[in-house]
Order: structure tokens, then C-alpha cells, then sequence
């Protein structure tokens, strides 16, 4: 192993995870290479969220393995905490801390968990703030701001942290309409300096716009990935064209509590299996 | 006549006050005030109360309240943390010492406290005399209620405020210290003011450890005067005693929550 390409940010060999007797991902492989932006289509209950927070080890594989930036969270003697570090994690509801400022909302993981002094923290807050156009908010509360506004704070809460990887978590579902415009700038801009992201999303026009590669879920299986104008423009699968015209047309009637007539999923398309993960 | 709704309103309205006015002049009137005064306003015996109710029992209800709600506090935290481990055996034992000291009167446990522990240690004090023994003992009771009221309040605490702190490489204890715990606290600041204006009550029962002119608290004092004078003056002061620390608090609590409001 002397000329060893680099690592995939992410890397996922057959992961299988139940909540009781059901079964949400049944059998995922997955790659998210350095640099790429990823985006996780698919139906409410198709696991994609479940995928992104096994990932960051929020929910915990009933089996399988999962390798970020080069280190096997699924050991288990990985220092979760350290690993954590160089993933930021944007979710649906913000989760910002309601009871500090915006600006200590940006500083408390780094002066508790890098060990930054207060000066360097609140200088990196600020770059941060300003990257996604917060600077006149740094003092106020998140109950104060708008749901876009405390959705790029918490973006910003998660860059300060300076990390290799974003997941983001259905990052504009929670918002009114109008306000959605920003958020998905911020994170295009993102995209644009270069951060590797996984984007578990129901935006289509910024998956087809932004995305290097769209992986469509369905059923706990991926069942169809590839560039965005292959898997959006010109699905293979019966079931990913079934789900984009629900989502691009929904108010077409006619499909209206019909069962999909999808044949059983087919494989996962095959990720090259060349034996660089075992360890 | 018909009365358009107007007018009956007002006259209905005219009658409640009416009705109003005539029992409380009807109190006043009926009760016999120079006797009422005489038992319970004398302005010599109330005069005589004056500094040591202040500088002595006042200081010490404070003192034995503040106390115990201390030791409360940090011990039902404690408790509550036990309640929501992962190991069993801390919530087996928070849970039994829970129900059994909410089930105990206070009375009880200061006895046991007081006369208990020496018994127990002959060697040690518990520190700071009768002090320490009313904080400790009446904390007993009022953190097996605290423990459930924090424990509620961090349950409280919507789940993803631990997941966003843990994303951000936090341990789980940093994120329970910084971020859970905070706002916990929050939620529960309107229960747990219950709890320490129950506790200033409580205190009172402080004369079972037998207090001495230094360690008297205002209840103890006022019924000592009681016996002394043969007088009820002495419990009329007391009282108000307890309305001097309970009423303030209550305002300074409210404006905390108010300046709270905002960042939840």
C-alpha cells in the first residue's frame, strides 16, 4: 500500500439498519469521494435520512461498515467524539442552541472541543457569519431570526467548526417557501469552494444544478445513482421516474393511491469491491 | 319597564359590587377590633420583636432556607442524572431513594438527620453545627422532589439539542454540562421556585433540632414571644416575616423568566 489513492470522505459496505422489526436500509453500499457533493433523493421512508445519520454515527448500523475520511466509525473503539470534529451536520429543525447568542451559538463547540480562546473563536464566528450573510446577527437570539436565517446560522455553526465533510439533513424542509432561496445559496456557494456534502434533499432543481453525482433511494435500497442529468433527465428505473413525476407533477390525479407497479429492486449499481477496506 | 342589555349589565355589574362591599363592611363591622387588636397587634410586644427578628430569626430562616435548597439542588441534579444513566443500578437506586424521601415527612428526616448521624458517627460533626444538620436534613426531602422536577426538564429538552451538540464533537458530558442542562434549568425555574418557597416554610421546622438564641429561626422565635408575653402578637409578625421573603422572590423570579422569554 504505497501509492494509496485517497480515502473517500465516505465510505459504506453493506450497511443494514432495523428500528425494532423494521428494517429502513437493507443492505447499502455508497461512496462519497473528496470533494464531491452528493445528493440523496428518494421517498419519505426510503432510509436516506437514516443513511446520513449513520454516517455521522446518530443512528447506530445493525450491521455493515462505514469508513469517514478514512477512519471505520463502526469500529467499536473509535473516538466518536474526534471523529465528529471533521463532520459538520446541518438538520431539518436547525437545532440551534436557544439559549445562547447566534455568535455563541458559532463559538461554543470550539472553545469546548478544539480549544480555541475566546479572540480566535469569535474571529472564525464571524468569517463564518459573514459567509452566509449574517453579519448584523452575531448578538441575537435564534428565536429572533427568521427559519433561513437560523438555518444558515447553523450552517455557519457547523463550518466554524472547519470541516472536511457537510451532511446535510433535509436542510429546507422546515422553511417557508420563500425562504429557501438563501439557504440553498449558501450551501451552492459551498459547493463551490470545493466542500465535499451530502445533501439528503427534496430539491431537485439544486440537485440538478449543484450535484456531482444523485443517488435515488427507495425501500432501505439504492436503487439507482449516476450524474445528475442521468438519474434526473433520464431515470433507468421504473421507480425512480414513478417518484420524480410525483415530485415534479404532483398534482397529476391519476396516480393518486395507486401502488406503485415497480418490479422488486434492483441491485445497488456495483461500487468497484477492490479490498481496500479491510483492515 | 324593559330593561335594554345595556342597563341590565350595569345593573347586574352594580349588584355584584354591592354584594362585595357588604360582606367585607359586614366583616369589618361584625368583628370585635379592640379585642382583635389587643391580641394580635400590640404595638409594645411588636416593638420588642424589633431588631432580633430581623438580625437573628429573619437572618437564620434565610440562612437554613438558602441551605437546604443548596444541597437540594446539587444533590437532585445528581439524583435526576441517576434517574436517566445507562446503568441500571443508579436508576434502581435514584428511583428507591425518590419514592421513599418523597414519602417521608420532613419532620421525619430532620429527626433522623440530627440525632441519626451522630449516633452513627460519634466521632465526626456534621458541619456547621445546626446549620449543616437543617440543610442536610430538609435537602434530603426537597432534592428526591427536585430530582424529578430536573429530570423532567432535561427530558424537556428537545432530543435534537443533544444530537446537534454531539455533532459539533462535544462528549456527551460537555454537551449535558453546556448545552442540555442550561436550558433544563430554564424550563424548570418556575417549579423549582415552588420548591424553595416551600422550603423557607419548612424550615421552621428547624426547633426539633433544638435551637439555641443564636440559631432561632422566625416561627420558633415568634412562639417563644408567644409564650413569654401571653400574647398573640408575636405570630402576626411572624408571618408577615415569611411574606417579607416570599413575595420579593416571587417578583425576582418573574422577571427572570421574562428575561429568559427570549432565549427559548
Amino acid at each position: 500500500m504505497t501509492t494509496t489513492p485517497p480515502r473517500p470522505a465516505v465510505e459504506i459496505r453493506d450497511l443494514h439498519k432495523s428500528f425494532g422489526p423494521l428494517e429502513v436500509l437493507k443492505g447499502i453500499d455508497f461512496e462519497v469521494g473528496q470533494g464531491e457533493v452528493v445528493c440523496v433523493i428518494g421517498p419519505s421512508g426510503s432510509g436516506k435520512s437514516t443513511l446520513l445519520r449513520c454516517v455521522d454515527l446518530l443512528e447506530e448500523p445493525t450491521a455493515g461498515r462505514i469508513w469517514v475520511n478514512g477512519v471505520e466509525m463502526t469500529d467499536p473503539d473509535v473516538e466518536v467524539d474526534a471523529v465528529r470534529r471533521g463532520i459538520g451536520m446541518v438538520f431539518q429543525s436547525f437545532n440551534l442552541f436557544p439559549h445562547l447568542t447566534v455568535l455563541n451559538n458559532l463559538t461554543i463547540a470550539q472553545r469546548r472541543v478544539l480549544r480555541r480562546g475566546r479572540a480566535e473563536a469569535e474571529r472564525i464566528a464571524r468569517d463564518n457569519l459573514e459567509r452566509v450573510g449574517l453579519t448584523d446577527k452575531a448578538d441575537v437570539f435564534p428565536a429572533q431570526l427568521s427559519g433561513g436565517q437560523q438555518q444558515r446560522a447553523a450552517i455557519a455553526r457547523s463550518l466554524s467548526m472547519e470541516p472536511k465533510l457537510m451532511l446535510f439533513d433535509e436542510p429546507t424542509s422546515a422553511l417557508d417557501p420563500e425562504l429557501v432561496g438563501d439557504v440553498l445559496t449558501v450551501m451552492r456557494k459551498l459547493a463551490e469552494d470545493g466542500m465535499t456534502m451530502m445533501v439528503v434533499t427534496h430539491e431537485m432543481a439544486f440537485a440538478r444544478d449543484v450535484a456531482d453525482r444523485v443517488v435515488f433511494m427507495d425501500g432501505g435500497v439504492v436503487v439507482e445513482q449516476g450524474p445528475p442529468q442521468e438519474v434526473l433527465g433520464a431515470p433507468r428505473h421504473e421507480r425512480t421516474r414513478a417518484f420524480l413525476s410525483r415530485v415534479l407533477d404532483p398534482t397529476r390525479v391519476a396516480q393518486l393511491g395507486q401502488p406503485d407497479q415497480a418490479p422488486e429492486p434492483p441491485e445497488a449499481p456495483g461500487l468497484p469491491a477492490d479490498g481496500r477496506h479491510t483492515i | 319597564m324593559k330593561l335594554r342589555r345595556r342597563q341590565r349589565e350595569r345593573l347586574s355589574l352594580g349588584i355584584q359590587y354591592l354584594v362585595f362591599i357588604a360582606i367585607i363592611a359586614g366583616v369589618l363591622f361584625a368583628a370585635d377590633w379592640d379585642r382583635l387588636k389587643d391580641a394580635f397587634f400590640r404595638v409594645d410586644i411588636i416593638k420588642s420583636m424589633f431588631p432580633t427578628i430581623i438580625t437573628v430569626a429573619l437572618r437564620n430562616t434565610i440562612l437554613y432556607t438558602l441551605g437546604a435548597f443548596a444541597f437540594g439542588l446539587v444533590f437532585g441534579t445528581v439524583l435526576a442524572l441517576m434517574r436517566l444513566s445507562r446503568v441500571a443500578p443508579y436508576r434502581w437506586v435514584a428511583t428507591a431513594y425518590i419514592e421513599l424521601f418523597r414519602g417521608l415527612p420532613a419532620l421525619l428526616v430532620l429527626f433522623l438527620v440530627g440525632y441519626g448521624i451522630p449516633i452513627a458517627f460519634p466521632e465526626r460533626e456534621i458541619p456547621g453545627g445546626v446549620f449543616g444538620s437543617i440543610a442536610i436534613g430538609l435537602g434530603l426531602t426537597a432534592a428526591a422532589y427536585m430530582a424529578e422536577t430536573i429530570r423532567a426538564g432535561i427530558q424537556a429538552v428537545p432530543k435534537g439539542q443533544m444530537e446537534a451538540a454531539r455533532t459539533l464533537g462535544m462528549s456527551h458530558f460537555t454537551a449535558m454540562r453546556t448545552i442540555v442542562i442550561p436550558q433544563a434549568f430554564r424550563i424548570v425555574i418556575p417549579p423549582l421556585t415552588n420548591e424553595l418557597i416551600l422550603l423557607t416554610k419548612d424550615s421552621s421546622l428547624a426547633y426539633v433540632l433544638g435551637v439555641t438564641a443564636q440559631t432561632i429561626e422566625v416561627t420558633k422565635f415568634g412562639r417563644d414571644m408567644l409564650n413569654d408575653r401571653v400574647n398573640a402578637t408575636p405570630l402576626l409578625v411572624a408571618g408577615l416575616a415569611y411574606l417579607v421573603i416570599t413575595l420579593p422572590l416571587s417578583q425576582v423570579v418573574r422577571r427572570l423568566e421574562l428575561r429568559y422569554a427570549k432565549a427559548r
